[in-house]
C-alpha cells in the first residue's frame, strides 16, 4: 500500500453543491463549512456559483451572494486548504479570473465541454500568469472515447494544467467506462499533469467511479459533503474518506469532523436532500448535465410538463453543460403544440 | 455601388455569393493573400478580378471601389484600416478588431452611414441586438442576457482562442446599440452531430412593459431581421412573465458557400451585405 500515490481530495460543497441549494450559500455558511474543511485536512475548498465564476445570471440563476463575498469570506478561514474557484469560458471572462486571484483564490479549474478543450487556452493562460495553480475540467465525457477525450485533455495540460479532472456532469459514467479515460489520461500525460475524477451519483456510482479511478491512478478527487452537488448530488465526501481508508489508501483527513460538517451545517441547507430518484436517474441514463435539475423542475412545473420528458428531450438535442435555456424553449414548445391541439 | 472583398477564406467566399446576387451591388474584386485559395479560385471561375497580391499591392493598381468588406483577420484589419482610409474607401468589418463603431443594420445604422470603417461585432450581437433594440424602444430594459450556443464545427480559430472577445463585444453591444442598461452575454459550442444551427436565447428584465407590446415588438424586430437574413426566426412565442421577457430565435443559414447550420457566420455575410445596400441606397438618393 505504501508504493500507492496519494490521493488529494478536493471538496466541492460550496461550489458544486451550491447546485442543491439554488446558489444561496451565504458567507455565514462558507465561513462554518470552509474553516471545518479546513481544520479537518482538506487538499482543496472550491468556492462560488456552481456554473463557476461570472455565472450568476437568469440563465443560470443569479447567486444570493455574489462570489466576491463567498471568496473573501473563505479566504479568510482556509489556513492550510487551497482555495480554488471554476471558471467555464464562454460564460465568465478573464476578468472573473483576475478578481478571483486578486481574493486569494490559489487553483483556477477552468471547464470545458469533452470536445472543446481548445477554447480553454486563453484562460489557463491567464490564469496561470496570474499565479494561480490551474487544472482542467472536462465536462460529460461519457459523450466522447476515452482517446478523443485523453487528446482534449492533454491540449489543457500542454497549455499549462497540471491536472485535468474526468468531469462526469450527467454521472453517466459506469466503472469500465472511467477505467478506459483513466487509463488513456496517464498514457497521454506521461507523467506530466495529474489525472483526477469527479463523480456524480445519478446512476448510485459516485464512490465506485471514484474508487476505480483512483484505483487506476487518478490522485485528484472531487467530492461533496453529504453527497450535495448538482443533479443526484457529487461523490459523498465523508464516504470516500471512509472507503479510502478501508482499502488502505488513507487520506489523513477527520472522517469524524466531515461528518459532523455533513450533518449539522450541510444537510440542514439543503431544502431537497439529492438523492437517486426518477428524475435524477433519468439524467444519468439519458446522458443529461446534473445542473439542469433543479432548472428543469421549475420549468416543468411552469409549463405542467413531465421533467424526465424534458430531460429526455434535452438529451436527444445532444445539450451540453450550459444549454438551460433548451429547457424552457422545449416546455414551450410542447406548451404551445398541446394548446394549439386542444385548440 | 462597387464593392471589393477583402479575404478569399470561407467568409470571403460567402460574401461572395451574396454580394453577386445583390442588385445595387457589384462585385468589383476579391482580395486574397494565398495563391491556392479555393475562393480565389471560384472568383476567377465566375469572371470576378481575383488577386492573391494582398489589400497593399491591390490598392497600388488604383483599383476603382466605393466599399470594402472586411473578411480577414482582426490583425490584419489593423493594418488594413488606414491604407483603406486613406484612399476613402469605405470598409465594412467583420473581424473582431472593432476599430470603427458597431453596427447592426436594424437598429440605428443612420447615425453611421457616414463612417469610414464600421464592425459588425459578433454572430451573438447581430442575432440579439435587434430584439433587445426593439423592446428598448417600448420601454427601459434593465437588464438583457443573452446565450449564444453555436454548433463547434462554425467557431473557428480565431474565436476559439478568444472567446472573451465574444462575450465582452456581444455584451457591450447589447448596452450600447441594444439599449439595456446592463449586459451580459455567454457562448456556448455544441459539438452535436448532425452540426446544430445557431440558437440564441434573449432575457430582458422589462419592469411593467405590457406584454403584448413587447411580444409584438419582437415579432416585428424578427420579421426585420428575416427581410436580410431568411434564415433567422423564432424557435418559439416570446415569453413574457414576471416583468421578464424570454425569446428564442434561431439563424439557419442560407448555405451559399458556408454549411446551412452555420447561421452564425451567415447573418455575419448577410449583416454585411445590407449594410452594403444601405450605402448604395444612401449614394442614390445623394
Amino acid at each position: 500500500m505504501s508504493d500507492l500515490p496519494a490521493v488529494r481530495l478536493l471538496d466541492s460543497t460550496l461550489r458544486d453543491g451550491s447546485h442543491a441549494i439554488g446558489h444561496r450559500w451565504t458567507p455565514e455558511q462558507v465561513e462554518a463549512i470552509a474553516g471545518g474543511l479546513d481544520r479537518a485536512g482538506m487538499h482543496a475548498v472550491g468556492v462560488g456559483h456552481g456554473d463557476g465564476l461570472g455565472a450568476s445570471s437568469i440563465q443560470y440563476l443569479r447567486a444570493l451572494h455574489p462570489d466576491e463575498e463567498l471568496l473573501r469570506t473563505a479566504r479568510r478561514v482556509l489556513e492550510h486548504a487551497k482555495l480554488a474557484v471554476t471558471f467555464q469560458p464562454g460564460i465568465g471572462t478573464g476578468r472573473h479570473l483576475e478578481q478571483a486571484a486578486e481574493l486569494g483564490a490559489d487553483l483556477a479549474r477552468i471547464a470545458t465541454h469533452c470536445t472543446e478543450a481548445d477554447i480553454s487556452v486563453q484562460h489557463i493562460g491567464v490564469a496561470r500568469e496570474l499565479g494561480m495553480d490551474v487544472h482542467g475540467d472536462l465536462m460529460m465525457p461519457h459523450m466522447t472515447t476515452p482517446a478523443k477525450l485523453a487528446e482534449q485533455a492533454r491540449i489543457m495540460v500542454d497549455a499549462g494544467a497540471r491536472g485535468v479532472h474526468i468531469m462526469d456532469s450527467a454521472g453517466a459514467l459506469t466503472p469500465d467506462d472511467v477505467k478506459a479515460r483513466v487509463v488513456a489520461f496517464r498514457d497521454a500525460f506521461g507523467g506530466d499533469a495529474e489525472v483526477g475524477i469527479h463523480a456524480h451519483e445519478n446512476l448510485s456510482l459516485a464512490v465506485a467511479n471514484t474508487l476505480v479511478a483512483v484505483g487506476e491512478g487518478a490522485t485528484l478527487a472531487d467530492a461533496c459533503l453529504a453527497g450535495a452537488g448538482a443533479g443526484a448530488g457529487n461523490c459523498q465526501m465523508e464516504a470516500l474518506v471512509a472507503v479510502l481508508d478501508r482499502v488502505g489508501r488513507p487520506t489523513g483527513i477527520d472522517l469524524f469532523a466531515l461528518q459532523d460538517l455533513a450533518e449539522e451545517l450541510v444537510r440542514p441547507a439543503m431544502p431537497r436532500q439529492p438523492v437517486v430518484d426518477r428524475t435524477t436517474l433519468t439524467q444519468g441514463y439519458a446522458g443529461v448535465p446534473g445542473s439542469f435539475l433543479l432548472h428543469a423542475q421549475r420549468v416543468a412545473e411552469r409549463f405542467g410538463v413531465d421533467p424526465r420528458d424534458l430531460i429526455v428531450e434535452v438529451g436527444r438535442y445532444q445539450a451540453v453543460a450550459g444549454q438551460e435555456d433548451l429547457l424552457i424553449e422545449i416546455a414551450a414548445r410542447s406548451a404551445a403544440d398541446r394548446s394549439a391541439a386542444a385548440g | 455601388m462597387r464593392v471589393a472583398i477583402l479575404g478569399s477564406g470561407n467568409i470571403g467566399t460567402d460574401l461572395m455569393v451574396k454580394v453577386r446576387r445583390a442588385p445595387a451591388l457589384r462585385l468589383v474584386a476579391m482580395v486574397g493573400i494565398d495563391p491556392a485559395s479555393d475562393g480565389l479560385a471560384r472568383a476567377r471561375a465566375l469572371g470576378v478580378p481575383a488577386t492573391d497580391a494582398g489589400l497593399e499591392r491591390w490598392l497600388a493598381t488604383d483599383p476603382r471601389v466605393d466599399v470594402v468588406v472586411e473578411a480577414t483577420s482582426a490583425r490584419a484589419h489593423a493594418e488594413h484600416a488606414p491604407l483603406l482610409a486613406a484612399r476613402g474607401i469605405r470598409c465594412i468589418d467583420l473581424t473582431p478588431a472593432a476599430l470603427g463603431p458597431a453596427v447592426v443594420p436594424d437598429v440605428g445604422l443612420d447615425r453611421h452611414l457616414d463612417a469610414a470603417d464600421v464592425s459588425l461585432v459578433t454572430c451573438g450581437a447581430q442575432a440579439t441586438v435587434p430584439v433587445v433594440a426593439a423592446l428598448s424602444a417600448v420601454g427601459p430594459v434593465g437588464y438583457a442576457e443573452v446565450v449564444c450556443t453555436v454548433a463547434s464545427r462554425s467557431a473557428g480559430p480565431g474565436t476559439r482562442q478568444n472567446i472573451d472577445e465574444f462575450t465582452v463585444a456581444t455584451a457591450r453591444s447589447l448596452e450600447v446599440l441594444g439599449g439595456a442598461a446592463a449586459g451580459k452575454a455567454v457562448i456556448i459550442l455544441n459539438p452535436a452531430e448532425p452540426p446544430i444551427v445557431m440558437r440564441n436565447t434573449v432575457y430582458a428584465e422589462v419592469g411593467g412593459m405590457d406584454p403584448a407590446a413587447a411580444a409584438d415588438a419582437v415579432r416585428a424586430a424578427v420579421g426585420r431581421v428575416a427581410a436580410y437574413v431568411p434564415g433567422y426566426r423564432l424557435r418559439a412565442d416570446p415569453l413574457v412573465a414576471d416583468g421578464q421577457v424570454t425569446v428564442f430565435v434561431e439563424v439557419e443559414g442560407a448555405g451559399d458557400y458556408l454549411p446551412r447550420y452555420a447561421g452564425n457566420l451567415d447573418i455575419m455575410t448577410a449583416a454585411a451585405i445590407r449594410v452594403a445596400e444601405l450605402y448604395a441606397e444612401r449614394l442614390a438618393t445623394r
